[in-house]
């Protein structure tokens, strides 16, 4: 399937950058007793990379390794500290107010709580308007009009139906379209899907992830696919970008990563990750020991090396990796492949 | 049940009542209730009572209430005749009667005799008098009255047996004859008596009906209670809203003035405000407000609206561009209301309190017509000294119905706003 | 259930809700037998009355609980018959015990771990605190807990670390059953990882037996010797791990299966169509009739559980 979607597609090189971001980074000052200085939380510590337009991305890591940061500031809700986020060649922190607006209306956010992301005080009808309203589009009717084709897109019907229900009594994979609808009611020119079916139980899912994939085929959409649950990427993106301690540690193909994973942690993530299969209750896993650093004071050099079965003594306590291309497309931050 | 009651009588009394009128009513005075006993309890009392007191009531030839009859004589002479008849069943005295005669003439005043007719037959000649166009006759105060019953109190003299010296029931009457000397010319009477008792209500130092304060306290204490309690909630929530959406300094000025605020003492600002600001209950109410702004509540407010502001919808809502003011007037404020109401309507009860109090303390809006008023006024007469219970039990009755009800109906909004309480 | 005795069987329980609407049957006829150091685990998607069955067992009712019926028996004893107060002593906790969800959030925030830990063992077992401190550092050492953490309090524990410190506090009684329900939804695909090992340990060195609730049926693999699907309040197939996975045999647990997203797969997942029926008034017949695709005439009727190879299955297509 994955194949049969590239063939279609062109080489990435060949496509236009809708979005870039360049060496990023977002810091969060710690304060003591609400004034003194006590260093910053690294929440996104030098990150670097392109989506084209029309590819999806999924970037995964564990909580706490910044991707929500990272997708946060992509959706212009945080500033970033130092680094550019740049649309279509406009670096967002030089944009108007105007330009702003218009931002807002060219990225869909999905989340990953469906029944939070919707306001309990509003119906269905009220959500979908509101991103309109907030949009500028003032004719009542044209809003419903286009309330209705995003309902019928994610397909809530009878559109009917659903109009005048508020969010608590729908069902999980209902509420989730519903903010899909809402995400893609403004015709945007990509989605932020902040893990979109975490919270979903497992029939509804797939559901969800397939109607998320015929939008995004629909509409010629990229999409940034976050997540921390390896075995849903492979539906849905065509790069994997691995993500650990502020750091984007992993760059490649779903395949590259998923059949031939280079850096460490990708592979811990992996052997991690179950598959259905009735032998997994008599083996053991392999999992480096310990925890993901804190981002105040991460680890010198790489930050995975405190728990890195493959340490190369001498190197990687002290030296920062950088990328490197072992294969064509394939980065990876990791000193074995130097 | 309560409340609506509440509220029908608010409207009545608005309707029935225009503000205007109530106010002349009660700074009225004298010329507006001198029909009225002074500190007469209500006439429902006699219901509870063996020893049955006299209604009061009035009567006047203007409207057909007292029969009066004209015959014409010679040369512009007429003979007014004017008759009243009452049942007396009392075991008491009245406090007071009185006359009160308008007449109409160009050079010679009409002349009046008035005369009394016991049950018991006895004829009792009153007065004999010319009459102005406005003449007042005082039973008790009258000198030739006086004389007449030889000193005797005329209240008594006239309803009492003058050898058992006890109260002569049954059927009394009033006789007036009047004569006129001049074509054109006429008299009017009014009959007034003053009983032990008076109407609904009962009245007060000033003769005035409680019927107008206890209805018109309702609205005053509602539209108090409910303008200080909503004006209270609506600014604190969205003081709160901004205070936590905007963060910084902001919220830090808030949560200042509130610590601030906490520690002064509510009452005595209120009662420094009336004394050397104004008593007007809008001032009160407004200074109310302001000071119930900065309670408590704006922290736990901004404790919800702390959690609420993280919610993954807000978040959704600033993805799409909605601006700050959007946020807290549609998203975030909306999101407490239904934790809100139940709070708003009992805390109502609380400033139609405090209102009561501040007029208790002689704080009260001069000009309005409130339960506190009452009860103050009852206080300075020395009410319960005297056993006009009446005079407090009427306003505190209506005050503490006032409070169940809410009380009562916050409950009730609570059930269903609640949704913990719901279902089991 | 080859070889080992049974530890537990479960015939006929049953577990209503009260509510305004109506009866909510959450637990409707559940049958199903564990073996001494065996690991079962009941699958189902939100809403089955998973949870409520793991609360059946250990007769943790909530207020509105209603018809409350069946028999448990825990080493042949019907623990139904117990009354309250001997059950509180001599089962829970003593027998079995509990991993509840999101329990990492339900340490007393307050309280050092070490002491929450402890609590059990002080009530039930008797022991003086000292000798519960030291316990508490066994089933520490146990879970891959560090003993410096006695004497910190949750907050300063990260996630996987307070799921450790409740499964010790699961053990620290020596249960010979504990429920875990749900124990690794809300955690990082490593840190499941690592406690997915802690478990199997636990179960090879200690001899204990699991019943594990769960609605991640890839994660599941990891500790089932069985496994129990529940659809809409009743338990549908009871297999073993080994047959269950390769093949399912109940429409639902197949769909099930194919909705599982692979990391090497090749074949797309599915999803089932439509949404589980309300527990207040569920359908006639088979409760999945409506959703499934081998629906045919007999489905209107209620299924009994067939046997087929020592596996169960609770649907007309094995008559």
């Amino acid at each position: 399937m994955v194949a049969s979607m590239k063939a279609i597609r062109q080489e990435p090189d060949a496509r236009k950058v809708l979005l870039s971001i360049d060496d990023l980074h977002v810091w969060f000052e710690l304060r003591r007793f609400g004034f003194g200085h006590a260093g910053y939380v690294k929440a996104v510590d030098g990150v670097t990379f392109v989506l084209y337009a029309g590819e999806t991305i999924a970037v995964v890591g564990e909580s706490g390794c910044g991707k929500s940061s990272l997708m946060k500031t992509i959706l212009a809700l945080y500033k970033p500290t130092s680094g550019k986020v740049i649309f279509e060649g406009e670096d967002l922190s030089t944009l108007s107010r105007t330009a702003m607006h218009q931002y807002h209306s060219h990225v869909g956010y999905v989340q990953q709580d469906p029944y939070g992301a919707l306001p309990p005080f509003m119906n269905v009808q009220r959500i979908l308007e509101e991103p309109l309203i907030v949009g500028g589009v003032r004719n009542r009717e044209e809003r419903l009009e286009r309330v209705r084709k995003a309902m019928a897109e994610v397909k809530l019907s009878p559109v009917e139906d659903f109009l005048l229900k508020y969010p608590h009594m729908l069902s999980g994979g209902q509420q989730q379209r519903v903010v899909i609808a809402r995400a893609m009611i403004m015709e945007p020119r990509f989605l932020v899907a902040d893990e979109p079916v975490s919270m979903l139980d497992a029939s509804v899912r797939v559901e969800i992830l397939k109607l998320l994939r015929g939008l995004q085929e629909k509409h010629n959409l990229s999409v940034i696919y976050i997540t921390h649950d390896l075995s849903t990427v492979s539906y849905f993106s065509e790069r994997i970008f691995v993500m650990y301690a502020a750091k984007l540690v992993e760059k490649a193909s779903v395949r590259h990563v998923l059949d031939n994973p280079l850096h460490p942690y990708t592979m811990a993530l992996l052997t991690g990750t179950s598959e259905p299969d009735a032998r997994n209750a008599e083996t053991f896993k392999a999992i480096p020991p310990g925890e993901p650093p804190s981002l105040v004071k991460p680890p010198s050099g790489c930050r995975f090396h405190p728990r890195c079965p493959k340490i190369i003594k001498g190197i990687c306590e002290f030296k920062e990796p950088p990328d490197f291309e072992p294969e064509p497309g394939h980065l990876v931050a990791c000193w074995l492949y130097q | 049940m309560l409340i609506s009651l509440l509220i029908i009588t608010a409207l009545y009394a608005v309707i029935k009542i225009p503000y205007d009128q109530a106010i002349s009513l009660w700074r009225g005075g004298e010329t507006v209730w001198y029909k009225n006993p002074k500190f007469a309890p209500p006439a429902w009392f006699n219901t509870f009572s063996r020893n049955k007191l006299p209604v009061s009531f009035a009567v006047n030839t203007a409207d057909g209430g007292m029969t009066k009859t004209v015959t014409a004589g010679a040369q512009g002479t007429g003979t007014v005749d004017i008759r009243y008849a009452f049942d007396y069943q009392y075991d008491a005295y009245p406090q007071e009667m009185l006359l009160y005669f308008t007449s109409k003439f160009a050079q010679k005043q009409p002349f009046v005799s008035i005369v009394w007719l016991t049950p018991d037959g006895r004829k009792i000649r009153i007065d004999d008098l010319g009459v102005g166009q406005k003449q007042t006759l005082r039973f008790s105060q009258d000198e030739r009255l006086l004389q007449r019953l030889q000193g005797a109190d005329p209240m008594q003299a006239l309803f009492q047996d003058p050898k058992t010296h006890a109260i002569t029931k049954g059927n009394y009457q009033l006789q007036i004859t009047g004569t006129t000397f001049e074509a054109g010319s006429d008299i009017d009477a009014e009959f007034v008596f003053h009983g032990e008792l008076f109407g609904l209500a009962g009245t007060d130092q000033q003769r005035r009906d409680l019927v107008v304060p206890l209805l018109w306290g309702a609205p005053v204490a509602l539209i108090f209670g409910l303008v200080a309690s909503l004006g209270t909630l609506v600014l604190t929530m969205m003081i709160a809203a901004v205070g936590t959406w905007y963060g910084g300094w902001v919220d830090e000025l808030i949560q200042r003035i509130t610590e601030i605020n906490l520690v002064l003492p509510f009452l005595s600002i209120l009662v420094m405000i009336g004394t050397f600001y104004s008593r007007s209950i809008w001032v009160i109410l407004g200074v109310t407000v302001l000071l119930s702004i900065f309670t408590g509540s704006i922290k736990s407010y901004r404790a919800i609206f702390l959690q609420v502001k993280e919610s993954p919808y807000i978040e959704a809502a600033r993805a799409y561009g909605a601006s700050d003011f959007r946020i807290i007037f549609q998203y975030l404020i909306p999101r407490m209301i239904p934790l809100l109401i139940p709070g708003l309507v009992s805390s109502v009860p609380a400033f139609v309190f405090l209102e009561a109090s501040l007029a208790v303390l002689g704080l009260g809006d001069p000009v309005l017509p409130t339960w506190g008023k009452i009860i103050n006024d009852a206080d300075t007469n020395g009410a319960l000294y005297k056993g006009l219970y009446y005079w407090i039990l009427e306003p505190a009755a209506l005050l503490m119905v006032t409070g169940f009800g809410f009380a009562m109906l916050g409950f009730a909004l609570d059930r269903v706003f609640n949704p913990r309480l719901r279902d089991i | 259930m080859e070889q080992s005795h049974s530890l537990l069987r479960i015939e006929d329980l049953v577990l209503h809700f009260k509510t305004t609407h109506g009866p909510v049957q959450a637990v409707d006829g559940v049958n199903f037998e564990l073996g001494t150091n065996r690991a079962v685990v009941i699958l189902g998607e939100s809403g089955c009355g998973k949870t409520s069955l793991a609360k059946a067992i250990l007769r943790l009712l909530p207020r509105n609980a209603g018809t409350y019926s069946g028999r448990i028996y825990l080493d042949g004893k019907d623990i139904m018959l117990l009354g309250d107060e001997e059950f509180r002593q001599n089962i829970r906790w003593a027998s079995i015990s509990m991993v509840p969800q999101a329990a990492m959030n339900a340490l007393n925030p307050v309280m050092r771990v070490g002491e929450q830990v402890a609590e059990p063992a002080i009530v039930h077992l008797g022991v003086d605190r000292n000798g519960a401190i030291s316990l508490v550092k066994k089933m520490f050492q146990r879970v891959g807990v560090s003993d410096d953490f006695i004497s910190r309090y949750p907050f300063e524990l990260s996630g996987g670390m307070r799921q450790r410190v409740t499964i010790a506090m699961a053990l620290i009684t020596s249960p010979s059953l504990i429920i875990l329900d749900e124990p690794t939804s809300a955690l990082d695909v490593l840190t499941q990882a690592n406690i997915f090992n802690v478990l199997k340990r636990l179960k090879k060195e200690l001899g204990i037996s699991f019943i594990l609730i769960t609605h991640d049926i890839a994660t599941s693999s990891e500790l089932a010797d069985d496994v129990a699907v529940m659809y809409a309040g009743q338990i549908v197939e009871v297999s073993d791990a080994y047959r269950f996975f390769e093949r399912p045999l109940h429409p639902y647990s197949q769909k099930l299966m194919a909705s599982v997203p692979r990391l090497h797969g090749t074949k797309e997942p599915e999803f089932i169509t439509g949404q589980p029926p309300s527990l207040i008034d569920p359908p006639k017949g088979c409760r999945f009739a409506s959703r499934c695709p081998f629906v045919f005439a007999k489905c209107a009727d209620d299924p009994p559980d067939f046997e087929k190879d020592g596996r169960k299955v609770k649907c007309w297509l094995y008559a």
